[in-house]
């Protein structure tokens, strides 16, 4: 009989063997996101005249089930910056709770709202969430997402950036992820191939394009949905709108589509 | 009161779950893991003259098929007391994982920074060349994918170009291609730097034949040169393209300059 009170009502060693204790989660792999699971499909955005137009699906796919359809993937940041967010959802919401710390912090140190923007611009939120995503992909344990930061730079300017969970990260006048980069981004580069043409194109310009390859994406990315976000930030600040329809669809240019299928002429 | 134990492990001086005997790994060890690198693409070169280091990369970066964005600088100064990197004496120019490209840039940087405060005084090629080789050899188990190439005049005042791979080693040379279309473009400097191959005509037949005398290339030549060997890079390789950075570093200062390259 063993005396000692560390060993009263655990099972004796030498029938049952020593305590596995990888069930204890001290060994063993890391807890880490090795797959993404509840997805969100395609981000696009393009700059304009004097901001940024950007928009998502409300869509939270289970693989190829539709599974959540009231999801926001775009989030106001200081109502200065959007994010907005595609890959895993559970990475996202991570991140934006994140974010919300983040913009307390800076609300406690700056609390006048219009100093805050001046200090923390998009710019600058996308320099700290590229170190975010770099640093977790350093320690193997990556935020499964590709994010696009849409707002002003340091001087005024439009800014639009996209990190990715290896931390690489690029700008460009106009930018989509995920299907969007093979749909959206081609329709979005006619309109602003470059820095000069985006400073050219009107408000009203940039969330038509942005409508149109809205349901594009919508016609044939199949993870997607035709309720989706749409936020314009200027220097004015963010106006996101959550719950918008897809409007004017047709399918009458399907008709027009010849090469494939099963037709004779 | 350890001798009174059947158990072995009891022998120890309590229960702890951090001493019993730890197993491997639990059952179904992931198949799938994350690759933590990517390739983006692009073509960097670097040419040291008599007087003059020209350094210069395509803007393009890639994932893949699809062109990320059109305008990414793989060139950048170093070193400089302020952001804008104004009075700045060295360039490095990185290709490959862009992420680990960025981060190796900042790094080299913030450390010439942290020199020029403490010493007063610009570091010189050389010993910012031994130091990027230290910061690439200290990642030699989780490397910096990234083929750097670090630019400048050297004391005499000489172009200096030295070369790396992702861990470190490196070399200083008269000229580098590096990245996705370092073997197209290598073989053309091989013949138009160092003019190899190159030989007096008529000279005589086989080992007879007399090598063409080499000579430093002027600053004109050496940026038609550059110009030349990435429109034909572009002609050929997929994901270099759309703009050429180049910078051109003398006594006088650094100029940056930016040409189109084809965009298809």
């Amino acid at each position: 009989m063993d005396h000692r009170p560390q060993a009263w009502g655990r099972p004796r060693d030498d029938v049952y063997g020593a305590y596995d204790p990888s069930y204890f989660h001290n060994s063993g792999p890391k807890t880490a996101t090795q797959s993404p699971i509840v997805t969100g499909t395609s981000v696009i955005a393009i700059k304009f005249k004097d901001g940024v137009v950007i928009a998502a699906d409300n869509l939270a796919s289970y693989g190829s089930l539709a599974r959540f359809t009231d999801v926001k993937r775009l989030r106001p940041f200081l109502n200065a910056s959007v994010v907005g967010f595609g890959g895993d959802v559970s990475d996202m919401q991570y991140l934006d709770r994140h974010l919300k710390e983040l913009a307390i912090d800076v609300a406690y140190i700056t609390p006048e709202a219009s100093e805050q923007t001046k200090d923390f611009t998009a710019a600058n939120l996308f320099t700290y969430l590229q170190k975010v995503m770099y640093h977790r992909r350093n320690h193997f344990d990556p935020l499964w997402n590709q994010i696009l930061v849409a707002g002003l730079d340091n001087d005024d300017a439009p800014f639009l950036a996209s990190v990715d969970l290896r931390g690489t990260s690029f700008t460009s006048p106009s930018l989509a992820t995920g299907f969007g980069a093979a749909l959206a981004q081609p329709i979005m580069r006619k309109y602003a191939a470059t820095e000069e043409d985006a400073a050219k194109l009107t408000r009203e310009q940039a969330v038509d394009v942005v409508k149109e390859c809205m349901k594009v994406l919508f016609y044939r990315d199949a993870r997607s949905l035709d309720r989706y976000s749409i936020a314009v930030v200027t220097k004015e600040g963010v106006e996101l709108k959550e719950d918008e329809q897809l409007e004017r669809q047709s399918w009458a240019f399907a008709e027009r589509i010849k090469g494939y299928g099963t037709q004779t002429v | 009161m350890a001798m009174f134990s059947q158990n072995p492990l009891m022998n120890g001086p309590n229960y702890s779950f951090s001493d019993s005997p730890r197993v491997a790994a639990p059952e179904g060890t992931r198949q799938h893991r994350f690759d933590p690198y990517t390739d983006n693409g692009g073509s960097t070169l670097a040419i040291a003259g008599a007087d003059f280091t020209i350094m210069a990369g395509d803007t393009r970066l890639t994932s893949g098929y699809s062109i990320n964005s059109r305008f990414h600088p793989k060139v950048f100064k170093i070193g400089g007391t302020t952001a804008d990197q104004k009075d700045a004496t060295l360039v490095l120019s990185v290709v490959g994982f862009a992420a680990d490209g960025e981060a190796l840039k900042e790094r080299l940087d913030s450390i010439c920074k942290m020199y020029r405060y403490r010493h007063g005084k610009p570091m010189s090629v050389k010993a910012c060349a031994q130091r990027l080789s230290t910061i690439l050899y200290q990642k030699r188990f989780f490397p910096y994918y990234a083929y750097a190439i670090l630019g400048g005049l050297d004391e005499e005042g000489k172009g200096a170009v030295y070369s790396y791979d992702p861990v470190g080693s490196y070399e200083r040379e008269q000229c580098r291609a590096g990245g996705a279309a370092a073997s197209l473009i290598m073989p053309f400097l091989d013949n138009q730097v160092n003019f190899k191959n190159q030989h007096i005509p008529g000279s005589g037949e086989g080992h007879a034949l007399q090598e063409r005398e080499r000579r430093p290339l002027t600053r004109q030549e050496v940026e038609i040169l550059v110009k030349d060997a990435f429109d034909g890079a572009v002609e050929r390789h997929i994901e270099v393209g759309d703009g050429l950075q180049m910078m051109v570093i003398t006594a006088a200062g650094i100029e940056e300059i930016v040409l189109p390259l084809k965009k298809d």
